[in-house]
């Protein structure tokens, strides 16, 4: 099995990448802008619900009892869809996915799709995948047309253009829509113009492309209906338009029953986009004659994540429903962005999902890319708790270290280790507080300590440091009992 | 009472005048301070960077040490939450059940300061004096982990003298997090950068919070900035009093 995350295996570490973002001044301030606007909205429409923490309880719940018992949801959903009329397939990892998905267009006559949002799509690189293969694949939601068309990659799992603002939208649509035979003479970065051009270049692919493409955000095993909930009608015109209808889900995107979307349509929209309810809720089963497309398919996609499913620690990862929350309030996510997280999952949630999906063998800097500042749990609408996870991948990825010769030598593991000693017994740490003042007389300048050596400077690169006093607090301790004895 | 004070390893080094400040507002409230001179660190370095084996003994130290006291305070609400949160965990981890039931006995036992004044002992006014200009961080852990609600402030609000400054944006993180400021140092000072901003926008004279840590973090980005604004434990404003003030 070969687990790809979009191309995260290839992805530069992130304080490398987290580089280039925080010298990008423009950037961040289209990400600080953004985020901060869809925040502000999100904790009005959670705030005015008494029973807010109810509902992300419940959300928590409803998850939790579906991962204990995926397999037998699994198959019930399949049995349903099947019995609806439409075709079930499983895909063990992005590979087989994306061939797939290419045999199933490969069968009708059409050379195009158009694509609903798809986070797994983007996680299985099938845009790359069917343009190699001679098919054009044509994203209709707003921000992943312009991701598509200026080539970028996504840096927010709902919001995929959150970086780049009206100035920039305007020069990619200038770039790479034909606005003249749209009849576009003079494209301003008035919102409603972009959004006019964008609508007037999808009109036409709507109306002529027959092969649809769509994710889910929820699948009901005891209907066998699929949900996918958006903002801007391009969703229901692919779900509905097309003759062939193809939609690639997570195996976690399974609910037991009907009835558990009262709490997932209340506490998606309102996390995500500050919405009471989404504008467009899509719910489908199977085919019906002379209504929609004639013939369905449902990709269930593994791709690592049964592995995670098998992880009592980590598999809460997997209850997430993609509303973007954690990343809108992190403040790392608000310096550096999404791209840094080098996935098509970024964020608090990317730091738990990439590496678990991939077995930890790549992205191995992500569960440290946090501060752990309970931001993310706290907004979390399915209650997952984000820094206890980051906490325990970061003790998968230190065990594993200390296996090899290597990495029980790292300077790291060999300063943790002696800080371990060091803690072992109040008179080592006394004397290593002994050894550090001596040591740090060199280092202190006029009262201050402003360069450290080592792996230490990352501290004095932009801070400085106060010496260590002369009398700790346990020797004003044992002066004050011997004065009291005396 | 009798309280038992775990000062933590870096107050106790690094900040030994937040300990003192504690035993002083203590002992004038009435109580008695016990100092077990056998105590050393918490673990939340090791823990949360991902050296939890490494922890261990310092959990099995610290139940053991504290295992007899009835109240233990400590002024760090970043360790008294790697012990609520990671320390029953940890003893899972080892599958130690005579571990666990230790940890089960002792962690209900330990409060961070406001939270013990507050809650526990209810007292809001310490009787403290300290006329200075005051803006408050509320650290992540005493937000979000131990969820010291307002109590901080509450303490503050009751103190003589001092002018409160809201500072904005005050629950967003100063970018300290342990190692993640030198392992994402970069990132850790664009947070740093952020915080610095408010502080200064409040025109405060003194940045107090519970946490030494973050003051550490704040103090170092203020200092490289030369401004004058000075870092300040919540204990030692609310030990000041008109005889004996806090510098």
């Amino acid at each position: 099995m070969s687990v790809h995350i979009g191309n995260a295996e290839n992805a530069p570490s992130f304080p490398r990448a987290a580089r280039a973002a925080l010298i990008n001044t423009q950037l961040r301030t289209n990400v600080r802008n953004a985020t901060n606007i869809i925040q502000a909205k999100r904790n009005n429409m959670t705030g005015e619900l008494p029973d807010w923490e109810e509902l992300r309880e419940a959300g928590h719940a409803i998850k939790n009892h579906t991962l204990k018992y995926l397999d037998l949801y699994l198959e019930q959903f399949e049995a349903n869809v099947t019995r609806a009329g439409g075709m079930v397939h499983w895909a063990t990892d992005a590979d087989e996915a994306n061939q797939i998905i290419g045999n199933i267009i490969a069968d009708c006559t059409g050379k195009e799709i158009i694509k609903v949002k798809t986070m797994t799509s983007n996680e299985i690189r099938l845009n790359d995948y069917l343009e190699n293969s001679g098919i054009t694949p044509h994203e209709t939601d707003l921000a992943d047309l312009i991701v598509q068309l200026g080539n970028e990659d996504p840096s927010h799992i709902v919001v995929p253009a959150l970086h780049i603002n009206r100035t920039q939208i305007r020069d990619i649509f200038q770039k790479k829509i034909p606005l003249h035979e749209l009849g576009i003479d003079n494209l301003t970065d008035d919102p409603q113009q972009l959004a006019e051009a964008a609508r007037l270049y999808l009109r036409h692919k709507f109306l002529t492309v027959d092969i649809g493409f769509s994710g889910a955000n929820f699948a009901i095993a005891d209907t066998g209906a699929v949900v996918v909930v958006e903002s801007e009608g391009n969703g229901r015109m692919c779900l509905t338009l097309p003759d062939v209808l193809i939609t690639l889900l997570g195996i976690e995107k399974i609910v037991p029953t009907f009835r558990d979307l009262e709490v997932f349509l209340q506490s998606l929209p309102r996390s995500a986009t500050g919405e009471r309810m989404n504008p467009y809720n899509s719910i489908w089963t199977g085919v019906t004659p002379a209504d929609g497309p004639s013939e369905f398919h449902v990709i269930l996609l593994d791709n690592g994540r049964t592995s995670v499913l098998a992880n009592g620690e980590g598999r809460e990862a997997l209850n997430c429903i993609r509303c973007g929350a954690c990343l809108n309030v992190c403040p790392v996510y608000h310096q550096t962005g999404g791209i840094a997280y080098g996935s098509v999952y970024q964020g608090p949630i990317g730091a738990i999902v990439t590496p678990q999906l991939q077995n930890l063998e790549h992205s191995r800097s992500l569960p440290y890319a946090s501060s752990l500042c309970g931001a993310c749990y706290d907004v979390c609408p399915v209650k997952i708790n984000i820094p206890e996870i980051l906490i325990f991948l970061r003790g998968e990825i230190i065990r594993d270290e200390q296996r090899t010769l290597l990495g029980k030598f790292q300077l790291e593991n060999i300063a943790m280790q002696a800080m371990a000693l060091v803690f072992s017994s109040s008179g080592l740490m006394t004397t290593a507080e002994a050894l550090a003042k001596f040591a740090q007389g060199p280092l202190v300048h006029d009262g201050i300590i402003n360069r450290l050596p080592g792996m230490l400077s990352g501290w004095t690169n932009s801070r400085d440091l106060a010496p260590m006093p002369r009398k700790s607090f346990r020797d004003w301790w044992f002066q004050r009992e011997k004065d009291k004895d005396q | 009472m009798q309280i038992s004070l775990f000062v933590t390893c870096y107050n106790d080094v690094l900040f030994p005048a937040t300990g003192i400040a504690v035993v002083k507002l203590l002992e004038r409230l009435g109580h008695t301070i016990i100092f077990r001179p056998q105590q050393t660190c918490c673990g939340q370095m090791h823990y949360n960077t991902g050296y939890q084996r490494e922890t261990i003994p310092l959990v099995r130290k610290f139940v053991e040490l504290f295992a007899d006291d009835e109240v233990i305070v400590s002024p760090s609400a970043s360790c008294v939450a790697m012990i609520r949160d990671h320390y029953e965990k940890a003893a899972l981890m080892v599958q130690d059940s005579q571990l666990l039931v230790k940890v089960k006995q002792v962690v209900p036992r330990v409060f961070e300061l406001t939270e013990l004044l507050v809650n526990k002992l209810a007292v809001e006014d310490v009787g403290a004096y300290y006329p200075h200009r005051v803006t408050y961080h509320p650290s992540c852990h005493s937000l979000r982990m131990l969820r010291v609600g307002d109590a901080p402030l509450r303490l503050l609000q009751r103190v003589a003298g001092i002018e409160l400054i809201e500072l904005p944006n005050r629950t967003e993180c100063c970018g300290f997090g342990g190692t993640f400021a030198i392992k994402n140092s970069q990132t850790s000072s664009a947070m740093l950068d952020d915080k610095v901003h408010c502080v200064l926008d409040t025109g405060a004279e003194i940045c107090t919070a519970g946490d030494n840590s973050c003051l550490m973090h704040i103090y170092g980005g203020l200092h490289r900035r030369k401004e004058p604004v000075k870092t300040i434990h919540i204990a030692q404003i609310l030990a000041s009093t008109r005889e004996e003030p806090t510098a």
